[in-house]
């Protein structure tokens, strides 16, 4: 009993290490992210176009975070995930306008605070809305209706126009006549928003995520979750409510697109609900296949080598799309090939084999010696 | 009425366009059970070397059509081989990211090759347009050749897996890959052929796609790609008649939607009917029910 | 193991033989009744009118030939099939209209013939899995790391190492459940089973590719489960050593219906079950 106890302790500690660790690659990528930026080291500077994807980068991660929460902890197959990002980025957009418009409010770190949790709260809604009729299906069928689902809400977007007169917000759907100031119109987005999205604040997302999801993985309900995904009959003659969390794990993943949604939105002068459309999707998803399917810091390394990869190979130019699908391509045929990957083991083996030869021929010689 | 049935002529032949990319889907997603993304893209690449043949190589529309078939044909049994095959015992989603990277790759190769410009696509279709009602319902020669060669296809193809060994082979591959190995069938052989036929189908989709809708670009295949896999799975993935059906349904839903909705909510309107049919019915009008054995 | 005296003038509870009366049961309800329990598969009746009662702290065996429908009365009873025809009592309650989760929580807890644990975690989650519903603590108290996380997180390690030592496997905690050997995955199973607190355990196979020696342990073990816990215990076993050994009660079925009921010797004895089960495998 007493050794058990032990080894339970240091599995806690093993999986409390794992986590430092993920956050300790956060934490140290923004502090040297903001070394760059400050330009105190000489030659140790941040290129404009880099610049402009840190923002971009904290909300990758953060949608590739979140989805991993549906896709690898839960094990459903979501195409969907760029929608709940939209409803996020134009609930935020509007909230962030009708403060100023409404309360004249300036503090703009708490404007975007404001404006986050609104666009997490009205994502989580569309998630409630959508997981109740997606969770019932299974495999591709619930992938093809997140697909649908995702696309639904671009065209709805596509439809609403918001206006701000004071603090009156008008809403129109398919009638673009409202009285006040336009902030969303429609096939044309919204336009002249606010440019308030910080890397720091960034930053403070990617934390809260990592915050969410880690702890909620290793609780009860996370548990929970895996289980289902691992065998659901098991699960539920284990007396596990099967629908209840399936559907927290999608809400709370919806919950965190929005949020990273609204941070996107509030980075850009003009958003339209093309922005959000499937390929963005698949985009995320590649970014938590290529982490590694549940494997959180995966999905953090993956979405910021990605994100900066095409801009990387920009010295490609015209072909850099075409080398970014060519490198995709054969990472996955070199990570999931049986062929490559028996070739590997045998590599491996064979330079076991080699190194013990070598320490035994040398054991040997020892002994003679 | 007249200008309904015009909407509905319009849906149908969009539906039948559909309904033939919707074929290649369903017959691969049987087969090799992935959903191969790439599959928009090859039709683009159909449009495109129809395009290429008659207009910079001087052939005949038939026979640049033929060509379209023949180089996407061997197109879809390339990538098959090359990044699809040495997958096959990889997880579903692995192969998924990889038909959206060879998807990626069709996209941008075609953007290097042919530019972003839209190109204007000569239609491939001489025959003229039908009036009816004196001359107020215009049914277009495009129409009527897309719905023609949708019925000859989809009889082509239930003869083809109902009474030849080689279609008997397919379903029996679909329905168990390692019993039929064991039966002898040549398990690599026949998942090839499924993507050549899909792949050739994808060809004619695409000629008669772009002899409707003139303007070809890079991007052309994917969003009907999409809406053709919505199709398979609305009629019941793995079903001909059911791609049929799924097919000529959502492009009627499209047409109509479009028509007396909203323009802007066309779309929305085809994916919430899929949303309420997959919901009544999980496996799609036409699929099978599968049990899990416990 | 089944040393118990028959006396006519005590009040009986009835077992699945009908035959045997544990005098521990008596003046106690049945923990399962099931009644006219059918169910049909497109016209196929794959059980037709399944009785049994099993007492509170009975082992009792279900056994019939490949195909007799024995797995189908396990999905019957923990609701993962619903029944056409008749009902099922668990504990005295009718369990109509409900569904697994519903059934475990009344009691039902049950192995899989075909091991389903969950592979990819480890076989503590897997035993905190069946302490699921025993510990209460909800998301945000998960997520905030609440007090109540800590206490009954520490509570729930305790209790799953605790589960695990019935079959002396506590050493084996953080082993990944799917890299296990297979007859240490079916001892796993059974304590998820019994993690779940319930009061009638269904054990589906659990000696099926376990060595003698591994089989004879279970069987002590499967007693001591009983003792320890007070719960019954019906089992479902084409190893005739086992079940002859410690079912108290035995039901035979072949093609979905009930052909005999009774004790061990009663079944060893009787012409129907010879015929159409032992008389073709002798003793199993």
């Amino acid at each position: 009993m007493r050794k058990c106890e032990v080894t339970g302790k240091m599995k806690m500690s093993k999986k409390l290490r794992s986590n430092l660790i993920t956050y300790g690659i956060v934490i140290a990528a923004f502090l040297l992210c903001q070394l760059a930026l400050s330009g105190s080291i000489e030659g140790f500077k941040m290129s404009r176009s880099l610049k402009g994807q840190l923002v971009p980068i904290c909300v990758y991660i953060v949608m590739a975070v979140s989805l991993n929460l549906t896709v690898g902890i839960s094990g459903e197959l979501s195409l969907g995930h760029a929608g709940f990002m939209s409803v996020g980025a134009f609930s935020g957009i509007v909230m962030s306008s009708w403060l100023v418009s409404a309360f004249q409010m300036e503090n703009e770190t708490l404007r975007l605070i404001l404006a986050m949790l609104t666009g997490g709260a009205f994502a989580g809604l569309a998630g409630v809305l959508i997981g109740i009729p997606v969770l019932r299906l299974r495999g591709d069928y619930l992938a093809i209706v997140t697909l649908a689902f995702g696309e639904i809400i671009r065209n709805v977007l596509n439809c609403l126009y918001f206006s701000l007169d004071g603090a009156n917000l008008y809403i129109g759907f398919n009638n673009p006549n409202l009285p006040g100031k336009v902030i969303v119109n429609g096939p044309m987005g919204a336009t002249g928003v606010s440019k308030i999205a910080t890397f720091g604040m960034g930053f403070a997302l990617i934390l809260f995520t990592l915050f969410v999801v880690l702890n909620l993985i290793n609780s009860r309900s996370g548990r929970a979750i895996m289980a289902i995904r691992d065998n659901r009959i098991a699960a539920e003659s284990m007396g596990i409510n099967v629908t209840k969390y399936k559907m927290m794990a999608f809400v709370t993943s919806a919950v965190l697109a929005g949020m990273a949604g609204a941070l996107y939105g509030l980075n850009f002068s003009t958003v339209t609900a093309s922005k959000f459309r499937f390929d963005t999707s698949i985009l995320v998803l590649v970014f938590v296949v290529l982490g590694g399917i549940g494997n959180i810091r995966g999905s953090v390394i993956a979405a910021t080598v990605l994100t900066i990869l095409p801009e990387v190979l920009r010295a490609f130019s015209d072909y850099r799309m075409l080398v970014y699908a060519i490198v995709l391509i054969v990472v996955m045929l070199a990570t999931n090939s049986p062929l490559l990957f028996n070739l590997m083991e045998k590599c491996r083996t064979a330079a076991a084999r080699f190194t013990r030869g070598h320490a035994k021929a040398q054991g040997k010689e020892g002994d003679a010696a | 009425m007249i200008t309904f049935l015009s909407y509905l002529c319009s849906g149908i032949s969009l539906g039948s366009i559909y309904a033939i990319i919707a074929l290649g889907y369903s017959m691969v997603y049987g087969i090799a059970k992935m959903l191969n993304f790439a599959h928009g893209d090859v039709i683009m690449i159909g449009a495109y070397i129809c395009f290429c043949a008659t207009q910079y190589w001087g052939m005949a529309p038939i026979t640049s059509v033929v060509v379209a078939m023949v180089v996407c044909t061997l197109l879809g049994v390339v990538i098959e081989r090359l990044a699809y095959k040495p997958l096959r015992a990889a997880s579903s989603l692995a192969v998924l990211i990889t038909a959206i990277g060879m998807s990626y790759l069709l996209q941008n190769s075609a953007l290097l090759i042919w530019g972003a410009n839209p190109k204007s696509f000569p239609s491939v279709v001489s025959i003229g347009s039908i009036s009816l009602f004196d001359g107020q319902l215009l049914i277009s020669g495009e129409t009527i050749v897309t719905v023609l060669a949708n019925i000859v296809i989809m009889i082509a193809l239930t003869l083809f897996t109902g009474k030849t060994k080689l279609g008997k082979a397919m379903r029996v591959v679909s329905e168990d890959k390692g019993a039929a190995e064991l039966m002898g069938i040549n398990v690599n052989a026949t998942i090839s052929l499924t993507f050549a036929i899909g792949s050739a189908l994808a060809a004619i989709a695409g000629v008669l796609l772009c002899s409707a809708y003139p303007a070809l670009t890079p991007t052309t295949g994917s969003m009907p790609g999409i809406k053709a896999f919505t199709a398979a799975v609305f009629g019941g993935i793995g079903s001909i008649p059911g791609a049929l059906i799924g097919g000529l349904l959502l492009g009627v839903i499209e047409i109509l939607g479009k028509a007396y909705v909203s323009t802007e909510l066309g779309d929305a309107f085809v994916f919430a009917v899929l949303i309420v049919v997959l919901l009544v019915k999980p496996t799609g009008l036409l699929g099978k029910k599968v049990h899990e054995k416990v | 193991m089944t040393q118990y005296k028959h006396k006519s003038d005590t009040k009986m509870v009835p077992v699945p033989s009908m035959a045997i009366v544990p005098e521990r049961d008596i003046d106690k309800a049945p923990v399962l009744e099931a009644r006219h329990l059918g169910i049909e598969f497109g016209g196929l009746k794959a059980v037709d009118d399944f009785n049994l009662t099993i007492g509170k702290t009975e082992i009792a065996g279900l056994i019939g030939p490949n195909g007799a429908g024995k797995t189908t009365v396990f999905n019957l009873l923990t609701k993962v099939y619903q029944p056409t025809t008749g009902t099922v009592l668990l504990n005295g309650k009718d369990t109509a209209g409900m569904n697994t989760v519903q059934a475990n929580k009344l009691g039902i807890a049950r192995t899989f013939q075909n091991i389903r644990l969950f592979s990819n975690m480890t076989v503590e989650e897997n035993v905190r899995i069946g302490l699921h519903n025993q510990v209460k603590y909800g998301m945000f108290s998960g997520i905030l790391r609440l007090p109540a996380y800590w206490s009954q997180e520490k509570k729930q390690h305790e209790q799953a190492l605790d589960l695990l030592s019935i079959f002396d496997m506590q050493h084996m905690a953080d082993v990944k459940a799917g890299s296990l050997p297979y007859g240490a995955q079916r001892r796993l199973e059974i304590v998820r089973a019994l993690a779940t607190h319930p009061s009638l355990l269904l054990l589906d196979e659990p000696a099926a590719g376990m060595n003698p020696h591994e089989t004879e342990e279970l069987m002590e073990n499967i007693i001591k489960i009983r003792d320890k816990f007070q719960i019954a215990v019906m089992l479902i076993e084409h190893d005739m050593n086992l079940v002859m050994g410690i079912c108290e009660g035995i039901c035979v079925l072949n093609y979905g219906r009930v052909i005999a009921k009774g004790t061990a010797d009663e079944i060893q004895q009787n012409p129907v079950v010879i015929e159409a089960y032992l008389g073709k495998q002798k003793e199993g």
